[in-house]
C-alpha cells in the first residue's frame, strides 16, 4: 500500500540500523512518546537491533484515562435512557468494579463507534434517548471530538453530550523531564499529534531542557530515521526540534483543525492514570459548549476511585519500569483479563510486550531476575 | 485510537460537514474532510477516527526515502 510499504523496506531498515550503530558512541536513552510507535518498535524488535535504549512513553490515550473517568462512564452507561458510545479500545478498560463491555453484556446500551460523527447521527435518529460520547484521546482525536460537539450544537441536539477526558502531550513531556529520576535524553515526538498541533510548542521545551525532539512517523523506517536524527543531535551536542515526518507534518500543524479545537475546547488541569494531576495538561469544553458536558448532565463529576494494588501502570507510563518488571504481567494480568489499562489498549506498552511474546523476568527461570530495562548500551 | 493510516480520496460529498470516500488499499470508508479543505480526489490523506487530519505531501514522501537510500551499507554491517 502506498505510503506504507515503502517505509517498511527491510534493506533500507538495515542501512539505517548500520548508520545508527556507526554514529552512536554512548548508550543514549531515547523516549518514543506515542503508543503506536511503541508497538512498531516492539513488534519489529527495533529496540533489540540498535545500541540505543528506547524508553516507552505515556502516549496511549486509553492507558492515561483515569480510573474515576472510567467509573463515571460506567455510571452514565448504566442508566436506562442512555446510549453510551465510545471508541472500541475503551470498552475493556477496567473500572473499579467492571468495564463497559461487561456492562453491555448485562444489558446496557453501549455501542462502539469508528467516528464520533456516528454518535451525532445516533442522537439525531433517537431523539427519545440520551446519546453520550466518551471523548477521550490526545490531540489526534481532538479535531474529531470537537467536530462532533460542534455538529451537535449546530443541529440543536439536546439529547447529545460528551464525557471529556482529553489529554495533551507537551505537558506530559515536561512532567517527565521534571521528574527526579528522569533518564530521557531525547524524544521522538508523536507524528500524528504534530500533524494536528504542529511543533512550535516543542521548541521552548527543547531549548529549556536542552533535549533533542524529533517529530517522527510510525513505520519502521520512520522510527529508525527518527532515532538516527535524535542520536546525531546528541552526539553533536545539539538540541533542536527536527521533523522526520515531513510528508504529514508542517510546523504550524493543521490550522483548520486548530481553529475548531480552540472554539470547542480550552486547556485545563487533568488527572492522568498512574501519574496524577498535571497542570494545564488536558482539554475541557469552553463555556459556549458547556451544555454538552455529560459529567454535569448526569451528576457524576464527583466520582472517585482506587487502582488495583498489584498494577504498576503509573511507572510503566512514566517509563521508569518495564511490563516485564511487574509481578502481575502475564499471570494475573493478560490482554484477556487486564488489571491495568496498558494491557488493554492496542497502544499500551504491556499489550505490546505481551503480543510480542516477551517473557516476564520472574517467569523466565534461568534468565531472571531482570534488570530495570530490557536493553542497554552497544553489544 | 491514535493509529492513523494513509488512504486515497476517491470522491467528495456534500456536507455539512464536508465528507468523502477514502480508499484504504481496497477498503472504502466515509471520512470527514473538513480539516483538509485543499484535498482533492486522488490525494492521499492521513485518517484518524474517521477524520482526515493531514494531506500527504508527495514531494516530502519521496525526499524522505531518497535521504534514507543515500545511506550506504546493508546486510554486512548489521550481521556483525
Amino acid at each position: 500500500m502506498k505510503y506504507l510499504d515503502e517505509y517498511r523496506d527491510p534493506d533500507l531498515a538495515r542501512r539505517l540500523v548500520a548508520e545508527i550503530r556507526a554514529v552512536v558512541t554512548r548508550p543514549w536513552s531515547v523516549m518514543e512518546v506515542c503508543g503506536g510507535q511503541t508497538h512498531t518498535i516492539v513488534r519489529q524488535g527495533i529496540d533489540e537491533l540498535i545500541p540505543v535504549r528506547m524508553i516507552h512513553g505515556p502516549g496511549c490515550p486509553v492507558c492515561v484515562t483515569p480510573l474515576e473517568m472510567v467509573d463515571r462512564a460506567l455510571e452514565i452507561a448504566a442508566r436506562p435512557e442512555v446510549v453510551f458510545t465510545s471508541y472500541g479500545d475503551m470498552l475493556r478498560v477496567p473500572g473499579t468494579t467492571a468495564d463497559l463491555l461487561a456492562l453491555k453484556a448485562r444489558g446496557a446500551d453501549v455501542r462502539v463507534v469508528y467516528s464520533p460523527l456516528e454518535s451525532v447521527r445516533l442522537a439525531r435518529e433517537h431523539p427519545d434517548r440520551q446519546v453520550v460520547f466518551f471523548a477521550v484521546g490526545f490531540e489526534t482525536t481532538a479535531p474529531a471530538n470537537a467536530m462532533a460537539v460542534l455538529r451537535g450544537a449546530e443541529e440543536g441536539l439536546a439529547n447529545f453530550s460528551v464525557l471529556v477526558s482529553h489529554v495533551l502531550v507537551p505537558p506530559a513531556m515536561t512532567a517527565i523531564l521534571d521528574s527526579s529520576g528522569n533518564e530521557v535524553q531525547a524524544f521522538l515526538a508523536a507524528g500524528h499529534v504534530c500533524a494536528v498541533m504542529g511543533w512550535t510548542e516543542y521548541e521552548p521545551l527543547a531549548e529549556r531542557y536542552r533535549v533533542p525532539i524529533v517529530v517522527t512517523g510510525f513505520e519502521p523506517l520512520d522510527l529508525l530515521e527518527g532515532v538516527l536524527m535524535a542520536v546525531r543531535q546528541l552526539e553533536e551536542g545539539r538540541f533542536e526540534v527536527e521533523n522526520q515526518y515531513a510528508r504529514a507534518v508542517r510546523r504550524g500543524g493543521n490550522p483548520t483543525a486548530l481553529q475548531t479545537i480552540r472554539r470547542v475546547f480550552r486547556v485545563s488541569d487533568r488527572a492522568w492514570r498512574g501519574i496524577g494531576v498535571i497542570p494545564r495538561s488536558g482539554l475541557e469544553l469552553t463555556a459556549e459548549f458547556a451544555a454538552f458536558d455529560a459529567a454535569a448532565r448526569f451528576g457524576v463529576a464527583d466520582v472517585t476511585a482506587r487502582e488495583h494494588p498489584a498494577c504498576i501502570a503509573g511507572e510503566i507510563l512514566r517509563g521508569t519500569r518495564l511490563p516485564t518488571d511487574c509481578v502481575a504481567y502475564g499471570t494475573l494480568c493478560t490482554p484477556r483479563h487486564p488489571l491495568g489499562a496498558p494491557m488493554v489498549s492496542a497502544e499500551g506498552t504491556c499489550a505490546a510486550f505481551h503480543n510480542a511474546g516477551r517473557a516476564a523476568f520472574h517467569n523466565a527461570g534461568a534468565l531472571g531476575p531482570g534488570t530495570q530495562r530490557s536493553q542497554g548500551g552497544p553489544r | 485510537m491514535c493509529l492513523g493510516i494513509p488512504g486515497r480520496i476517491v470522491e467528495l460529498a456534500e456536507g455539512p460537514p464536508p465528507m468523502g470516500v477514502v480508499d484504504f488499499d481496497g477498503v472504502r470508508r466515509q471520512v470527514c474532510l473538513a480539516y483538509t479543505p485543499e484535498a482533492r480526489p486522488g490525494d492521499y490523506v492521513i485518517v484518524h477516527v474517521g477524520f482526515a487530519i493531514s494531506r500527504v505531501d508527495e514531494e516530502e514522501a519521496v525526499r524522505t526515502l531518497a535521504v534514507i537510500r543515500a545511506i550506504p551499507g546493508g546486510m554486512d554491517e548489521v550481521s556483525g
